[in-house]
């Protein structure tokens, strides 16, 4: 097939693939007797119209920039996380531990010693399906699947046996101690001229933007990020370049667990302020169409978290203000995933003929 | 634990194994003829809701099950062409619709209905009920064999019955047809059947096809026989469960029986604390978050391959391009 311009194969091939979706989408809410036109202003408004909605918008950014770079990490190694989510729960616990382990004098110290156990929790949950795919050949997508399962239920168990404090009825753990709560965009100097009602977005989100450049060093500014890639281009390639599969698969696998588990941080830390059930909400699932749209690019990432941010904020809007359920969410994100990641290769078909057309005329005009 | 309890817990695991068997040997088309297929969970939902909502507006079981198979088949349809004609990457099509149907499902119930994403329940002709084989009653009275006869045997729905009836209908199609050694063919050397001047993409869409109706057959027996109506997320990763028998299977029918209802004793053993703890010493209970996690923990086990290596097709999941 003949190759694309690069700027339509990064810009207007994910752009059109969206826009499918989201016409999909439309006829759906069409089909269930829903207006699209108005499900896309109460959306649109819900998450960028006010102040209060980008605290939102920003806090659901924040995971899913987090989850979208574990993915892409794995992905650049030819390895398909799905376990996203579950390695999220676990770094919720990874943090619960930590802040309910000491009582910590600062919020900074916190935040730092937080990070480190939400990564590692996140990154052992990963590590036993990477060690499977590396030295067993097991399916990693079907074992991260089931470590999502198992996940739920260990945290389940964890939080209704060891770790609810006497008396509680919820299953949830005791409350971080007040000197850990991380400032929220309301309390952060100058932010909170804009921010005055109080948000959920918190100061993470700059821990999500760090994380999208140590991201991108990684994979195009070091020797590891190299042989990721070249490994995940062609095993065959890397090995006989004397690059070990074990050690890129468990590596990036490693890394990749450490960076979706770091999602606790903004929500388990930085929100709710105790670990709870389902703490995640589908964040981890998420992640695999932000790293899918956006190209598995730390900027891309970025740009799709984004997008995913007003659509779940605005999906959340549009669940109140309108009759149609909120599950469109998930169903538009399904169908941003096909297409992107799927059908890429339809949607490619489609803008051949017209740069041939284009290119055509070009010509046509010089002569 | 008596052997009442066993017969009880044997019973269960016929009708929790069932729909684990017939989506297994729906991948098993798929994959034998070198198509991943992630989305079996996807279909078997998207086909439970189906089945339960068309079950509950007609008051009838089989036009349910017809819309079930329909929903399936439409879903096999596009992972068809994203896999077969668009050449995309298969497991994520897989992914994205299995979420797609998470999604819709509960969206289409909810406007059909307005009950939080459930079916109504169905009852009378709107399921497929149990069904008494000849002999169950004159035979109770037989030690040993008269209980398990009338009880585990004897009283399962009809589909129960199809799905067993598919694994030897599979074997006789795969290893004594043109068609079955074709499909076997194209999963591991696409180009030979291709030089052969057989369709690559004929095969392959058929193989989907199949995987689409035996999923859709799996998702009505879910709502309209294991349970009655469709209810949120209802089939709970049984769509990867049964990729794991397969694999444990090492893709043949016969294995695919035993390795579904191993998992399916497991699920019905998962019912039952009571009888665990019983059989635990002293005051040593299980605690039931792990009973949950014990299929998938099963899973994890089975495809770490500690029961012995599983080749997968060869030429599975990647996509046939004619010429290089």
């Amino acid at each position: 097939m003949e190759k694309l311009p690069a700027w339509a194969d990064l810009v207007l091939v994910p752009l059109i693939s969206l826009l499918l979706a989201a016409l999909i989408s439309a006829l759906v809410v069409l089909g269930i007797g829903g207006d699209p036109i108005e499900a896309v202003s109460v959306m649109v408004k819900g998450a960028l119209g006010s102040a209060y909605g980008w605290g939102y918008t920003l806090y659901y950014t924040t995971s899913f920039i987090f989850t979208g770079l574990a993915v892409t990490v794995a992905y650049h190694a030819s390895q398909f996380n799905i376990g996203g989510e579950g390695q999220a729960q676990l770094g919720g616990l990874g943090v619960a531990l930590v802040l309910l382990a000491v009582d910590w004098p600062h919020w900074s110290v916190a935040l730092l010693a937080a990070s480190l156990g939400a990564a590692a929790f996140g990154a052992a949950w990963a590590a036993i399906p990477a060690w499977l795919q590396a030295k067993r050949g097991s399916h990693i997508v079907i074992t991260t699947i089931m470590f999502n399962y198992i996940a739920a239920a260990l945290i389940v168990y964890l939080l209704v046996e060891v770790l609810r404090p006497v008396g509680q009825m919820d299953p949830a753990t005791a409350r971080f101690p007040a000197a850990a709560h991380l400032p929220s965009f309301g309390e952060i100097p100058g932010l909170s001229l804009i921010f005055s009602k109080q948000v959920p977005a918190n100061i993470s989100f700059f821990l999500a933007l760090a994380a999208c450049f140590a991201v991108w060093a990684l994979l195009w500014r070091t020797r590891l990020g190299y042989e990721i890639r070249a490994f995940g281009k062609s095993e065959s390639a890397a090995v006989y370049a004397g690059i070990s599969p074990t050690r890129v698969i468990l590596v990036s696998m490693l890394i990749s667990g450490a960076l979706a588990g770091l999602m606790a941080v903004n929500n388990v830390m930085g929100e709710a302020e105790r670990l709870m059930q389902n703490a995640s909400e589908g964040a981890g699932f998420i992640g695999i169409a932000v790293a899918l749209m956006g190209r598995n690019h730390p900027l891309g990432v970025f740009l799709a978290a984004l997008l995913f941010g007003v659509l779940y904020q605005g999906g959340a809007e549009m669940g109140l203000w309108t009759n149609i359920p909120i599950e469109l969410r998930t169903l538009l994100q399904g169908l941003v995933i096909l297409f992107t990641g799927a059908l890429d290769t339809m949607v490619r078909m489609m803008l051949v003929p017209a740069f041939r057309l284009v290119a055509a005329r070009r010509i046509g005009g010089a002569a | 634990m008596d052997y009442m309890t066993l017969i009880e817990i044997l019973g269960s695991t016929l009708r929790l194994g069932t729909p684990l068997l017939l989506a297994c040997i729906a991948g098993l088309y798929s994959e034998r003829a070198g198509i991943f297929d992630i989305g079996l969970e996807g279909k078997m939902l998207m086909a439970a809701m189906a089945s339960g909502a068309v079950a509950a507006l007609s008051g009838s079981a089989w036009i349910g099950l017809g819309a079930g198979i329909l929903a399936s088949l439409l879903f096999a349809a596009i992972h068809g062409l994203a896999s077969i004609t668009f050449r995309g990457n298969q497991l994520i099509s897989g992914v994205a619709l299995n979420f797609v149907a998470s999604g819709a499902t509960i969206l289409i119930a909810q406007t059909l209905f307005g009950q939080g994403g459930r079916t109504p329940p169905l009852t009378g002709e709107a399921r497929f009920g149990p069904i008494t084989l000849p002999f169950a009653e004159a035979l109770s009275g037989v030690p040993f064999l008269g209980p398990f006869y009338g009880r585990v045997i004897s009283g399962q729905s009809l589909l129960v019955y199809l799905a067993l009836a598919t694994v030897p209908l599979t074997w006789w199609l795969l290893y004594r047809t043109r068609f079955g050694l074709r499909l076997r063919a194209v999963g591991e050397n696409p180009e030979s059947v291709d030089t052969a001047g057989v369709s690559v993409v004929r095969l392959r869409y058929t193989a989907v096809a199949l995987t689409g109706v035996l999923c859709g057959i799996a998702g009505a027996y879910m709502a309209t026989s294991l349970q009655a109506g469709f209810g949120r997320e209802m089939t709970a990763g049984r769509g990867y469960i049964a990729l794991a028998a397969l694999i444990f299977a090492k893709w043949r029918p016969w294995q695919a029986l035993w390795a579904t209802m191993l998992f399916g004793f497991l699920q019905a053993l998962a019912l039952r604390p009571d009888v665990i703890d019983a059989a635990l010493p002293g005051s040593l209970t299980i605690p039931v978050s792990f009973l949950d996690a014990l299929p998938y923990i099963l899973t994890v086990i089975v495809l770490a391959g500690f029961v012995g290596r599983a080749i997968p097709p060869r030429a599975g999941g990647q996509p046939y391009v004619k010429e290089r």
